[in-house]
């Protein structure tokens, strides 16, 4: 036991210094794992009590509204979704240390998720229902609201990423931001395709 | 000699590192050392201790006649809305918090949490969200009136039509509260995982972080349900949305449901790291192994586990499906095996001890005491046909005051007896800590106990004014109430006095084992000159092994010199 400590001993100041940083970014993977865990149940929270108020509530559609066209919205499912294997790809050429093919990946799947949100305010601009029309309208808003916060907050995540990306030897021996980041998109991405079963498939 | 090698002579031996300057005004800047924190923690939260106990004694002078005339009616609604809400959010929280963030790196073995910056940022948002919530005594119509659980519609009632009221206060103070501590669950989880001392397996880990590790995690999972709920509940209030309202309709049952969710398990959060403290401090006053050491354990995680499927025993007057109610309460039930274990385990660990009935010990026997009352009238309000009869009755209050105060806030009294001298370097008088006791156990037990007859007796909570038939008892838990309040005068003196002109503490006053009493009193600055390595279990007293390495290697140096 003791020889083994002493082994621990001889480790050079400079080692010492690495082997923290390293463990530094793993303890934010970790945290940051546990944070998406805790996040998911807000969402858990609101599909529970829309599935509730669906199933409960007598007149669910408010008077007039007819329920929603799925098409644009599942050309924006469509974009989403395919953004989540793009920034799989994006990763991969950090890897292999390939900063240009990393950028250009990486903006393209900024652009992807722009347009979602683009297309999302789009609908919301279309729509003959507000927040305040029932549970119908407070659901639907609360819920694509809510998650709408969650792909801007990503798209603003990946600009710093990319900002980051231009600081010479940053991304060197991997970078714990761009992986949580792309995390982080998956996991909109997944919620996404939960909300879209529940508010447009199931109508 | 057995003693001797608990005191670790290592770290007495090459203690390179002196205490950090005793400048007290770095408790006031946003410092992102573990210690520093879990002192800022303790000393805020405590100060909202105060400021809730007083809203409490004016509620007891009120009900120490049947009339409604010290107060108003409003005002003493917002009395136990504001009470209650202080209590839990910015006292027992962020008093276990703090204790959590200086006890935990020091137990592992480690120089600091995972996110040392974080971590300032939750602590500082304490004070913040503590003054939102007192600016709603300013604005028109008062703070909240709602009680602690905000049920709508009443809490969707806004009479003086600003938007700016004692509800909408109420409701971001309780929002910010809310990631304050994700924020703070998120680092304490992350450090127990990754930053224990070589050597130390959760198996080896001390039982204060097992019960810290179960009820934060039931904070990740418990917290987003009450922001979600909240969320809509702020909606419903600001710009009319109609989840919560039944006039528009909305469901008020689902606000209950998000609510106690989180909020039954919030009372775990609150027991369990001080089932924690218990465990740490029988061991050291009873010089004997904490019995069944991993049964308390893991049994903290059992009780995280069930904590998740109880919330409805709150709700069995409203409204819900018997088939439900039979569910839950059979689920709650259950609770009692996890904890009726640690109760057994500390029993047997006091059993045929040698005692030293100092101000921790007697603190902590008291609580377990406490606690095992609270125990019983809890088993008794999970049956849904007793609970139906005392439903909303200070029976209720009664049982969750033995909880609350009873036992947690014993227990948080107990630790930082314990840990005084270890925080401070220096030692505690232990004649006026023997009088908070005295008055804290006979406080308690005149307070509260009186309102289990008067539950009984049908009298229900939140009223400012009741039949003659009840004032016998509503005496009686008065004066209780004001001797609990008086109680806080000797401790106060003793912890300012103590810190400025107490003894000179050693590293390890108790002579307990556990790597916090391995460094100096303060610990110095990063806390360990070189880490730990940890090679036995926790709590071996009398049985006369080293709990590091460390120190096997200091006392073969020691026979090989002698």
């Amino acid at each position: 036991m003791s020889s083994v400590n002493l082994d621990q001993n001889l480790n050079t100041a400079a080692t010492v210094h690495a082997a923290d940083h390293h463990e530094e970014g793993e303890h934010r993977l970790v945290g940051f794992i546990i944070f998406l865990l805790s996040e998911s149940v807000i969402f858990l929270s609101f599909f529970v009590g829309y599935i509730v108020y669906k199933t409960t509530t007598a007149d669910w559609l408010p008077a007039g509204v007819e329920g929603l066209e799925v098409r644009e919205p599942l050309i924006n499912t469509i974009v989403l979704v395919s953004s989540s294997f793009v920034i799989y790809f994006a990763e991969r050429y950090l890897k292999k240390e390939n900063l240009w093919g990393f950028r250009a990946l990486w903006l393209l799947t900024m652009a992807m998720g722009s347009f979602f949100l683009y297309g999302q305010a789009v609908e919301w601009a279309s729509l003959s229902f507000s927040f305040t029309d029932g549970l119908y309208g407070g659901t639907f808003y609360l819920l694509t609201g809510f998650h709408g916060l969650h792909v801007l907050t990503g798209v603003l995540m990946m600009a710093v990423m990319l900002g980051r990306s231009f600081i010479p030897g940053n991304y060197e021996d991997g970078e714990v931001g761009v992986i949580a980041t792309s995390l982080f998109w998956h996991f909109v991405d997944v919620i996404w395709i939960i909300l879209f079963i529940l508010i447009y498939v199931w109508q | 000699m057995t003693e001797t090698s608990i005191i670790a002579p290592y770290y007495r031996q090459n203690e390179p590192q002196p205490g950090e300057p005793e400048n007290w005004w770095r408790f006031f800047t946003f410092s992102t050392d573990h210690k520093v924190i879990g002192i800022q923690y303790i000393v805020t939260a405590f100060v909202f201790f105060l400021v809730g106990g007083f809203l409490a004694m004016v509620m007891r002078g009120e009900l120490i006649t049947p009339e409604a005339d010290l107060v108003d009616r409003t005002v003493y609604n917002a009395l136990f809305t504001m009470h209650g809400t202080i209590m839990l959010f910015m006292w027992t929280f962020p008093v276990l918090n703090g204790l959590a963030n200086y006890l935990v790196p020091l137990q592992i073995g480690a120089r600091d949490m995972a996110f040392p910056r974080l971590n300032a940022v939750a602590f500082w948002m304490v004070p913040v969200f503590g003054l939102i919530l007192m600016a709603s005594f300013l604005v028109p119509g008062g703070p909240s009136q709602s009680g602690w659980w905000a049920y709508p519609p009443v809490s969707l009632q806004n009479p003086t039509g600003n938007l700016i009221n004692g509800q909408f206060l109420w409701i971001l103070a309780v929002a910010l509260s809310g990631i304050s501590s994700i924020i703070g669950a998120v680092n304490i989880v992350t450090t127990i995982i990754r930053m224990r001392a070589p050597g130390m397996t959760f198996f080896k880990m001390p039982v204060f972080c097992w019960t810290v590790a179960a009820a934060q995690t039931i904070q990740l999972f418990g917290l987003p349900a009450l922001t979600a709920g909240a969320v809509m509940l702020l909606f419903d209030l600001t710009v009319g949305t109609s989840f919560f309202d039944p006039a528009t309709g909305g469901d008020p049952v689902l606000y209950q449901h998000f609510f106690w969710f989180y909020s039954h398990p919030a009372v775990y959060v609150i027991i369990l790291p001080v089932f924690g403290v218990f465990s740490e401090l029988f061991p050291v006053y009873a010089r004997k192994p904490l019995f069944g050491y991993k049964f308390v354990a893991v049994s903290s995680f059992v009780i995280t586990g069930l904590s998740a499927i109880v919330w409805v025993h709150h709700m069995f007057a409203s409204g819900t499906p018997s088939w439900m109610r039979m569910l839950f309460m059979a689920t709650t039930m259950t609770i009692s095996v996890p904890t009726g274990v640690k109760i057994f385990a500390w029993v047997a660990t006091v059993w045929g001890g040698k005692i030293r009935l100092t101000t921790p010990m007697l603190f902590a026997l008291g609580g377990l005491v406490n606690f095992l009352f609270a125990g019983i009238t809890g088993i008794m309000l999970a049956a849904v046909p007793f609970d139906i009869h005392v439903n909303n009755t200070y029976f209720v209050v009664g049982h969750f005051h033995y909880v609350i105060y009873g036992a947690a806030v014993m227990g948080i009294y107990a630790a930082i007896y314990h840990w005084f001298p270890k925080m401070t370097g220096r030692m505690y008088y232990e004649g006026l800590g023997k009088l908070h006791f005295v008055l804290t156990f006979v406080g308690v037990n005149l307070n509260f106990f009186p309102m289990h007859p008067l539950g009984l007796q049908g009298m229900p909570r939140r009223v400012a004014s009741y039949d003659p038939e009840f004032a016998y008892w509503n005496v009686i838990a008065s004066i209780g109430a004001f001797l609990l309040g008086v109680s806080v005068l000797p401790f106060l003196l003793n912890m300012i006095s103590s810190w400025i002109l107490g003894d000179k503490a050693p590293a390890n006053p108790w002579r307990a084992i556990g790597l916090e009493w391995l460094v100096a009193s303060p610990p110095p600055h990063e806390n360990f000159a070189e880490i730990p390595t940890v090679v036995s279990e926790p709590y071996g007293y009398g049985k006369n092994e080293p709990l590091i390495a460390q120190q096997m290697v200091s006392t073969e140096l020691a026979s090989e010199l002698s």
